[in-house]
């Protein structure tokens, strides 16, 4: 469970976090998205207790970050942006200590070690130097140490960062698998990642929330403004009105000559209509598909619309 | 405060991980035996000189050759230990372990003492090496025992300052190179000002770092003195962890 509450942080005069508050239960996976420099990293590394903010406050399973900071930090796993690795011992060593510095009960140390390298697919390079890990390794050996403890809030920054198409699909099915008893926030840069495993997502843009929403709501509101893209060979002055004759249309644009994006009122299909009235007046049909909105759109808009 | 054992350990075998630390003994060694040796050999000359026999109880083995050894030693150790101290938090940020650190269930001033305390324990092992310098006096005289450890003493606790004042200056940045230059200034400050002194007992001449050191050299272990590094210890440690705080208040 994470609650922040009206955080704001100033670096010098830059307001680098601007009253933002949401909470999170056991169980969301929240994608944090914005464009660079929107604050997101800031934000998760208040969260995280790194550092404390001008304003507000963070409690992480009911325990207040700045208060209790070593209570709060226990519960915690914490992948910073750039993975925070000594570059001068091997990875085995390195989850050793962090484990060590986690407070992992040394009973239990051995068996989170191979748990989490096993998890990471990091085992065979067990025994390497961090120096000569690749990007991409480093980066799994970063996810592993945020694992070591057996956290119950995990805090990704761009987990996904580095990595090649095989392992990025591996490390979303761990955070998936990891979700159910967690409380999990993610910040990213690819969108379809945030509709693959979040269960919530905010976007954020220069400091303050520009949305914040269920994955289901969003998802539903994407298909509902489902309009058509329309592109004819002959344009002529009268098309316009022609189409918005048919019934069940809310709306016509034109976006370019010969470029029309139209929008049926609600769920309606006007696919066929549309066709036929293109033949008969002898429009000469190009192209006529769905414009499904992704995430990316939403996310255009929202970051536009804000500045 | 279980968790200083892994800073401790991590901070010490990171020495040792490059070749720096290595470097670091043998010329220490290297030097301060050069050194113990030219000593010992001008007081050998002089011994077997029949024109100085007048003098014997001023030319002794405490006077000719300890004394200007520890002082060569201290001059080493202002210039060797901005090297050992410099990476100690300046590098924790270049490599973003910081954050790691910062964000795991321990306290700050855990995370200093542990990394304090692996730079003091390298600083033993180099004055242990040195000392086998001096066992070979017992060959050659009978050389106060009671100065020899009193000296040894002393550059340990002029040592374990001028590694808590670095500390604090590794603190400052995240360049090494920054960090050493900065304490190398700030100590030497520390050491030049009591040569500024003009009167003795005045405000420059308690703030030196080597005279200080003198009376140990001697034989004497004052409380003043040890109260004068304990503070310097003390303060170094609390600037470093003050820096630190502060950075993230910002
Ligand atoms: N230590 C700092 N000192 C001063 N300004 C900072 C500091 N860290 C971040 N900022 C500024 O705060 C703003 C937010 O930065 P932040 O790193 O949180 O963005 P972000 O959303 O993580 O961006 P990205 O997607 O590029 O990772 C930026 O304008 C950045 O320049
Ligand atoms: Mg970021």
């Amino acid at each position: 469970m994470i609650r922040v509450h009206n955080l704001t942080k100033n670096y010098g005069n830059l307001r680098a976090v601007d009253n933002i508050s949401f909470e999170l239960e056991k169980g969301d996976v929240l994608g944090f998205l914005g464009p660079n420099g929107a604050g997101k990293t800031t934000t998760m590394r208040i969260i995280t207790g790194y550092m404390p903010p001008t304003k507000g406050s963070v409690r992480i399973e009911d325990v207040d970050i700045f208060d209790h900071p070593l209570k709060a930090k226990k519960q915690i796993g914490y992948l910073p942006e750039n993975p925070p690795l000594y570059n001068d011992m091997n990875v085995e060593e390195y989850l050793d200590f962090v484990a060590d510095i986690k407070m992992v009960p040394s009973k239990e140390k051995k068996g989170r070690i191979l748990y989490v390298m096993d998890k990471c697919g990091i085992t065979s390079v067990s025994k390497r130097i961090i120096a000569h890990l690749s990007k991409g390794y480093k980066q799994r050996v970063g996810i592993a140490q945020a694992l070591i403890n057996n956290p119950s809030v995990l805090v990704l920054d761009e987990p996904t960062n580095g990595l090649d198409p095989v392992q990025i699909i591996e490390i979303r099915e761990l955070i998936k698998s990891l979700a159910g008893e967690r409380t999990i926030i993610l910040s990213t840069h690819i969108l379809p990642e945030v509709t693959m495993i979040c269960s919530r997502v905010i976007i954020i843009n220069e400091g303050r929330i520009a949305l914040e929403e269920s994955l289901e709501s969003l998802s539903l509101n994407l298909k509902s403004s489902e309009s058509l893209y329309l592109k004819l060979r002959r344009n002529g002055d009268d098309v316009k009105e022609k189409i918005e004759s048919i019934e069940n249309i809310s709306k016509v644009n034109m976006s370019a000559p010969g470029e029309y994006v139209i929008v049926p009122s609600n769920g309606s299909d006007v696919r066929e209509e549309l066709t036929s009235m293109a033949v008969k007046y002898n429009w000469g049909l190009l192209e006529l598909r769905p414009l499904i909105h992704t995430l990316e759109e939403v996310f255009l808009k929202v970051i536009s619309s804000e500045g | 405060m279980n968790s200083i054992y892994p800073i401790l350990k991590r901070e010490f075998k990171s020495y040792f991980a490059s070749p720096l630390a290595y470097i670091i003994i043998v010329v220490f060694q290297g030097i301060s035996a050069w050194f113990f040796f030219l000593y010992l050999k001008g007081f050998l000359h002089i011994q077997l000189d029949p024109g100085f026999q007048l003098q014997r109880g001023e030319l002794n083995l405490n006077n000719l050759v300890l004394a200007p050894y520890f002082g060569t030693i201290t001059l080493v150790l202002l210039i060797i230990i901005p090297l050992i101290t410099m990476r100690l938090l300046a590098d924790e940020r270049k490599s973003y372990t910081a954050e790691l650190l910062f964000t795991s269930p321990i306290k700050l001033r855990t995370i200093i003492l542990g990394k304090y305390l692996a730079a003091v324990i390298l600083l033993i092992i180099m004055l242990t090496l040195s000392s086998i310098n001096v066992f070979v006096l017992m060959v050659h005289g009978n050389p106060d025992i009671g100065a020899i450890m009193s000296g040894y003493i002393g550059l340990f606790l002029l040592g374990a300052s001028f590694l808590a004042i670095g500390l604090f200056a590794s603190s400052l940045t995240d360049n090494q190179l920054i960090a050493a230059v900065i304490s190398f200034g700030v100590l030497l400050v520390l050491w030049l000002v009591g040569a500024m002194s003009p009167v003795d007992g005045s405000i420059l001449g308690y703030i030196s770092v080597i005279n200080h050191f003198e009376p140990f050299g001697k034989g004497i272990i004052g409380i003043k003195d040890l109260v004068y590094y304990g503070s310097l210890i003390y303060l170094g440690l609390f600037l470093a962890h003050t820096a630190l705080e502060s950075e993230r208040w910002r």
